[in-house]
């Protein structure tokens, strides 16, 4: 007979607590979210010794059981409600050798709930070199626990901690404390009222507002006693208590710990004083942000070639293999393409969080927060938005997703909010195609090309605008969680190769089950409406561009290029852009461009493609589709139909359209809701038509 | 006078916290009354602060640093 143990792992941010549990689980461990928010739920099987089974939930980091944020709640709230089906039948503490007393505030207010309780004291490799020696014994016996002394990077103690949790039902379930001291008649009265519940849970449920069962606060406004306390008076209690704890946790650790400062090596101060300079500390971080963009376009560019031509292969074998038929083509044309787009970002994920995870894990991210928050501020940023920002212009996407650890979530709604902005690495296709055609091959001084300043110009308009917009919802926006900022500066440490791996995969199919499913189905539906045309014009496309040509002897290839582009002028999506056309001309665009516009919505980069389906080239070779392109006759004034107006103007459009599905699908998924994705696309489009407007008839 | 106004390397001592003022999870951290606090390192403009708070390590912005009293430890 197999049992299952749920076990709950907390602990303090920065003490290895993920470490503890990828050692317990292995690859055994699947990531979720938990119902209705997009805090991550993180949870595995671990196997003990004689066929018992442990699952471990990994709750989100936190200092104390006092919440100041969503991922706070999560572990408040399993804590409090024993009906939860993963309410724990034991509780590990994960701390770290050198944070012990900050980490034992968190440990006696576990306690406090009588859950069995272990305490792993992480790290433990480290003690010699800082000095530090535990009395395990004496710590143990004024703590009523267990614990576990490991380190997960010498795999050391697993064992021993497993053999803990095999006999959980061993364990003391009393407080270490008596936090009710500190105002006994409030209490005690507490305790009269509600003879039934434990203490300590009805002081959590009073100061933070969190439900469980179908007990809550207003339960407590109901009886005589408790409308007395003030918010304010509350708070001065909380820090009572806070205070309290600290006293006890003091005098224990006076015995159980000692820590020979001579002894102890500080690499911390050294590195500290370089990576934080005013000077140093800058060139550093620029140094190590351009390292990541050369990975993210240069050496990400071959996996993704090699992703590109393998779908687009695989496409075509599926065409030639499979009888010819609609369903042969959703599958080549729709299916296949539309995963093909939904992979072919792995590769920069990949390595945007392969860096970032490497950053984290070494506790230098803290370093860049600590060094960019009083620049970011000035727009209503966080220190903690410039990872995001800077990993916006490779793609929107991995960047939204590292706002995650963003605490205040104004900030981090507007870091979300203003991201797309950023050039990302799509708009590169378009940009390059349209200034080759429009800005004329000179250079300043002989030096500088106005091709590459032209370019240079659209990365700082996009950085300008992503900025701006920043400041003004800063103004905007009314929210009432204060925002505050605290970042704890951890030890430097070497990245666990385990951890990282890990975390590349645990992002990487967040994206593809996330976001993935939504790109697919909105490229299948664009297939769709490009594939598909009512009326005789593009059923019977075949026979009326075969007459209408009849006479000029072209090639079977010339002709079925033909017959493509009527189909495609006459399908939905063709229509849509003739449709959308007396919308766009005042832009300077016509009809073909109006397609392109509607069908790259699916992807930026996708405009050139069309483009060239649209004239029907045949290749998407560059050269022959800007040979084409400069060939186009604008059919209301003459001349060409991308001059100068109309090129500054379209390359103006795509610098702040959200002409992205994908960002869209994140967004949603990342915010939890429609209306902010909604608002993006409404307001990034109407700007961007408004200043493609005003720059073609200015410059026309 | 304040946490505001400790120059780099300096110590000193809480005397009190200004709790409206001031996050809990910063009490937690070990930012209570009778602890030593260290600067460590500021960013440019002195703001964010980078303190060792009776063994922790954090940085907070110089707003909040201005409601914790402190007293320097030789004076």
């Amino acid at each position: 007979m197999s049992k299952q143990i749920n076990v709950a792992l907390i602990g303090n941010p920065n003490t290895g607590k993920t470490s503890v549990f990828n050692a317990l689980t292995g690859l055994n461990q699947k990531v979720g979210n938990y119902p209705g928010i997009t805090v991550e739920k993180k949870e595995g099987i671990c196997k003990l010794p004689r066929g018992v089974k442990a699952h471990i939930i990994d709750l989100p980091g936190t200092y104390s059981l006092n919440a100041s944020s969503l991922d706070e709640n999560v572990v408040i709230e399993l804590l409090l409600n024993k009906t939860d089906k993963d309410y724990p039948d034991l509780a590990i503490v994960v701390s770290d050798v050198e944070n012990l007393k900050r980490n034992l505030l968190l440990f006696t207010q576990i306690k406090d709930l009588q859950i069995p309780t272990i305490l792993v004291i992480n790290m433990s490799d480290r003690m010699a070199y800082k000095g530090i020696s535990l009395d395990i014994d004496y710590l143990e016996q004024e703590l009523n626990t267990k614990i576990a002394l490991i380190s997960t990077r010498k795999n050391k103690g697993i064992q021993e901690l497993k053999e803990l949790i095999t006999h959980y039902k061993e364990l003391s379930t009393e407080s270490c404390l008596n936090a009710s001291s500190i105002d006994e008649a409030y209490f005690d009265n507490l305790r009269k009222a509600f003879p039934n519940q434990l203490l300590y849970k009805l002081w959590l449920v009073i100061t933070q507002d969190v439900n469980f069962g179908k007990t809550d606060r207003k339960t407590f406004e109901a009886v005589e006693d408790f409308k007395t306390k003030s918010k304010t008076d509350l708070k001065r209690l909380q820090q009572k208590e806070t205070i309290k704890r600290y006293q006890f946790i003091n005098e224990t650790l006076k015995k159980g710990q000692t820590i020979d400062l001579k002894t102890a090596k500080d690499l911390r101060i050294k590195l500290d004083r370089i990576l934080t300079h005013k000077v140093w500390g800058y060139l550093i971080f620029g140094a190590i942000l351009l390292l990541i963009f050369q990975a993210i376009y240069d050496w990400s560019s071959i996996p993704m070639d090699f992703i590109d031509s393998s779908f687009a292969s695989l496409s075509e074998w599926v065409k030639n293999t499979l009888p010819e038929g609609a369903f042969t083509n959703l599958l080549a044309e729709g299916i296949i393409s539309g995963l093909g787009g939904v992979v072919i970002f792995i590769p920069q994920i990949a390595f945007l969080f392969l860096f970032i995870s490497i950053l984290e894990e070494s506790g230098y991210m803290s370093r860049v927060v600590f060094l960019m928050d009083r620049i970011m501020r000035r727009f209503g940023l966080s220190g903690k938005s410039v990872v995001p920002l800077i990993s916006g212009t490779a793609c929107a996407i991995p960047a939204i997703m590292a706002t995650r650890n963003i605490e205040s979530w104004k900030e981090r709604l507007i870091t979300i909010l203003v991201t797309p902005f950023t050039t990302c690495s799509a708009r590169l296709p378009v940009y390059l195609i349209i200034i080759a055609l429009v800005i004329p091959e000179g250079r300043f001084f002989g030096f500088i090309s106005y091709q590459a300043l032209t370019l240079m110009l659209l990365y700082l308009i996009g950085f300008g605008a992503a900025v701006g917009s920043a400041w003004i919802l800063n103004k905007i926006l009314k929210f009432n969680n204060k925002s505050f900022f605290v970042v704890e500066m951890p030890n430097y440490k070497l990245p666990l190769f385990k951890n990282v791996v890990l975390t590349v995969l645990e992002k990487t199919k967040a994206f593809v089950f996330g976001a993935g499913k939504i790109i697919l189905a909105i490229s299948i539906v664009l297939w769709f409406l490009a594939s598909y045309g009512p009326g005789d014009n593009f059923n019977k496309a075949e026979s009326i561009v075969t007459e209408q040509f009849a006479s000029e002897n072209l090639s079977e290839d010339e002709l079925s290029q033909k017959i493509e582009s009527h189909k495609l002028e006459h399908s939905f999506i063709g229509i849509a852009g003739h449709t959308i056309e007396p919308a766009i001309r005042p832009l300077g665009y016509d009809w073909k461009i109006g397609i392109a516009i509607v069908s790259s919505f699916a992807a930026r980069e996708v405009f050139v493609g069309t483009l060239a389906t649209i004239y029907s080239v045949g290749s998407d070779e560059e050269e022959t589709i800007k040979n084409r392109m400069a060939g186009e006759v604008n059919p209301i004034l003459g001349g060409p139909l991308f001059n100068f107006a109309s090129g500054i103007s379209l390359l103006l459009f795509y610098a702040f359209a959200m002409q992205c599905m994908s960002t869209l699908a994140i967004v949603k998924k990342e915010t939890n809701s429609w209306k902010w994705p909604m608002y993006q696309l409404v307001i990034m489009s109407a700007f961007a038509y408004i200043v493609a407007l005003v720059a073609y008839q200015v410059l026309k | 006078m304040t946490l505001a106004d400790l120059k780099r390397g300096q110590q000193g001592i809480i005397i009190d916290v200004s709790s409206i003022h001031i996050p809990l999870k910063l009490l937690e951290m070990g930012c209570l009354p009778g602890n030593t606090v260290e600067l460590v390192q500021v960013a440019p403009f002195a703001d964010p602060m980078y303190l060792n708070i009776n063994g922790s390590h954090l940085a907070i912005r110089k707003e909040t640093a201005s409601h914790i009293i402190i007293e320097t430890a030789h004076e």
